[in-house]
């Protein structure tokens, strides 16, 4: 083992898979950013530009509590859009700070070439072997879909269930449980037994419930704090909520080209970072006759601000309402609230209409 | 036998306003003042008016319903049948004043919507976000820099010839356009008129962005007294705009008319206004969200308590 203490910011639940894969796999100790509360994102725009978009102010909030509980190596990845800057940009802010700490960013590789990246975790831990990552990775992979997979059941019915918290409950622990395990096959009868259990979580589900679908931005839509629990708050109305955006759909598998095809009446280039895919899931939810969508993005994040036009497009062509919602770190509770509240009754009336 | 009557209170951040309504939805009583930043003290002082306005009467509050900003203090401390945001509440109002409605136009103190309505229901809306720009707070701003009341505006307003342009974006560059403006010797109905329209280009731009306008319009809210900012609108989308006797309100009237369907049988009585109600502010302290958590408290007994973000913060009554 190297004195190496690894650290990553929040991102949904994904800090399991990323454990395993720094532990096991990258052979370092790994630290879990603390829970992100009011005290992460203060200290995150503290020290933030002012108009940088919300989840640089998260991350940055999320390294300064990582330092502080003893991480030394900082790791940060790149995008398709601003996203691409933000290591430089943490690195420079915590130096100016004056931490001290390694900074590995992945943005700066390709990862079209397997052999820079495999060069870039080797700068976390020098003595990591090719055996090890290749025995691991396949574990971690596996573990951020059965997480996706299990978190899709949830959403749809937590709504639902008889007994209040019981789908919280055995989601914390379905996930607590989960960073132990090592091996494949271990993983498939853990996801095989707790899938059950979700199963046979008692719910009362209308035959046709009402159904909302919710598209926007990676992170926002991702980090429910950062949304101020926007599918939660929706999910006790008594709604079913579909989400596709997650890990699984978007880095370990490529839909690209699937969207670009799907939505070529409505968009002729690409837009970056999700806005194709924010599109497409409209596109899609609106198809299947959901009652509502609901659009998340944080403050001036600009491919979902270019993607509203064609949301309104679409929402006029399929008479679908869309709901939307931009966070930024002072956002105001009622005025969400206020705004839910209302998206439920429009929905529920014009179901009941019909 | 005593006729059922229904309360509706709206309460808003700038102003409190209330209706009792009949089994028909004819207002029977209703009053407007100021909130003052006080919810509670508004409420109390609101109430005594109405039993004062419905005398003699033989009457029960079979119902009360709450909106507005404070709409969840107001319904405890009220023991409110129903609660709901002033979107519902705007909508519901209108819709039974004129069936046929396509869009409302909604101006308050603080906020301002559009609401888009097809065959009676509600099919779009939204509501401004992040910023105050061209609602009733910056127009009463203004007026009180101008030295006019804000209620003469309107008048003041239609008496121009040749409105100002005045940049409308945000109310920080409107004001500065305003000051130049008056220091370069445009008269103060120009101005007026300007700002009137600065109003309207704003409201359009922004809670109206990508919203398709459809007649009949019926525009309500504080600002909707304004017949300055209603000449602006109807030039501004080019239709008549209808404007209800009590445009201010709507959200009260939507709010009864909702409790009044709940069915409720509470008998709601006014002397809630001699009861003692208190506030008190708590950090949670459990964990460093620190949530700051409300408590309410009737004659020093805790009644509800709210702002707890997770189960940590529960406090027991």
């Amino acid at each position: 083992m190297t004195d190496v203490k690894a650290t990553f910011p929040h991102l949904g639940n994904y800090f399991v898979p990323l454990e395993v894969l720094f532990t096991a796999g990258i052979e370092v100790d790994y630290i879990v950013p603390p829970p992100i509360t009011n005290r992460t994102l203060e200290l995150g725009t503290r020290h933030s530009p002012d108009f940088v978009c919300t989840p640089f102010k998260y991350n940055l909030g999320n390294y300064i509590e990582s330092l502080e509980a003893g991480a030394n190596t900082l790791v940060q990845v790149g995008g398709a859009c601003r996203l691409d800057y933000y290591g430089e940009l943490h690195e420079q802010i915590l130096r100016d700070l004056g931490y001290d700490f390694r900074f590995v960013n992945i943005g700066s590789t390709k990862l079209t070439k397997p052999l820079t990246f495999y060069n870039i975790l080797k700068e976390i831990n020098p003595d990591m072997t090719l055996k090890n990552i290749a025995r691991v990775l396949p574990v971690v992979l596996k573990m951020i879909q059965y997480i996706d997979e299990a978190e899709d059941f949830i959403r749809k019915n937590i709504g639902f269930e008889r007994n209040p918290g019981e789908f919280d409950h055995t989601h914390q622990r379905f996930l607590l449980e989960m960073r132990s395990i090592r091996s494949k096959k271990e993983l498939y009868n853990y996801y095989i037994k707790y899938m059950n259990i979700f199963k046979s979580i008692e719910v009362d589900k209308p035959k046709k419930p009402l159904r909302v679908g919710v598209i926007g931005e990676y992170y926002t839509i991702m980090v429910p704090f950062s949304n101020h629990f926007i599918e939660k708050e929706l999910a006790t109305m008594g709604i079913v909520i579909d989400r596709w955006m997650n890990l699984t759909n978007s880095v370990i598998h490529d839909f690209r080209p699937e969207a670009k095809e799907h939505i070529k009446n409505y968009v002729t280039f690409d837009m970056g970072a999700t806005a194709m895919y924010t599109i497409d899931k409209a596109l899609q939810f609106a198809k299947k006759g959901y009652d509502g969508i609901i659009h998340v993005k944080s403050f001036g994040c600009t491919p979902e601000t270019d993607a509203i036009p064609v949301l309104q497009n679409i929402s006029s062509d399929y008479k679908i309402p869309i709901l939307y919602f931009s966070f930024d770190s002072q956002t105001s509770e009622i005025g969400i609230k206020t705004r839910l509240e209302a998206f439920y009754d429009m929905i529920i009336m014009r179901k009941e209409a019909v | 036998m005593s006729t059922k009557l229904y309360l509706g209170l709206d309460i808003g951040s700038i102003s409190t306003k209330g209706v009792v309504i009949d089994a028909q939805n004819n207002i029977v009583a209703s009053e407007y003042i100021w909130t003052e930043g006080d919810p509670i003290g508004a409420v109390k002082k609101l109430l005594p008016i109405f039993k004062e306005q419905l005398g003699g009467k033989d009457y029960s509050i079979a119902a009360v319903g709450v909106t507005g900003s404070a709409r969840k203090l107001i319904g405890v401390i009220t023991g409110a049948a129903i609660v709901k945001n002033e979107i519902t509440a705007h909508a519901i109002g209108t819709i039974s004043l004129y069936p046929n409605v396509r869009t409302i136009f909604e101006i308050g103190g603080q906020d301002s919507k559009i609401i888009l309505i097809d065959n009676g229901f509600v099919t779009d809306y939204a509501m401004n976000t992040l910023c105050a720009a061209g609602t009733g707070a910056f127009l009463s701003s203004q007026a009180q820099r101008l030295g006019v009341k804000v209620e003469q505006f309107g008048e003041i307003a239609l008496t121009s010839k040749r409105p100002t342009p005045i940049a409308a974006r945000c109310t920080v560059f409107a004001e500065s356009d305003l000051v130049h403006k008056a220091q370069m010797g445009h008269t103060k109905q120009d101005i007026i008129a300007g700002l009137c329209k600065a109003v309207v280009a704003n409201y359009l731009n922004n809670v109206g962005k990508g919203k398709k306008i459809t007649p009949p319009i019926v525009f309500q809210g504080g600002v909707s007294k304004n017949s300055g900012v209603i000449k602006a609108f109807e030039e501004a989308v080019e239709n008549e705009i209808t404007v209800d006797e009590n445009s201010h309100l709507i959200g009260a009237l939507g709010v009864a008319i909702l409790a009044r369907k709940t069915r409720a049988e509470d008998d709601f009585k006014f002397e809630i206004a001699d009861i003692d109600f208190v506030t008190r502010g708590a950090e949670c302290g459990k964990c460093s969200n620190n949530c700051e958590i409300i408590c309410i408290y009737q004659d020093d007994k805790l009644i509800d308590a709210w702002g707890n973000k997770c189960e940590k913060g529960t406090i027991q009554k």
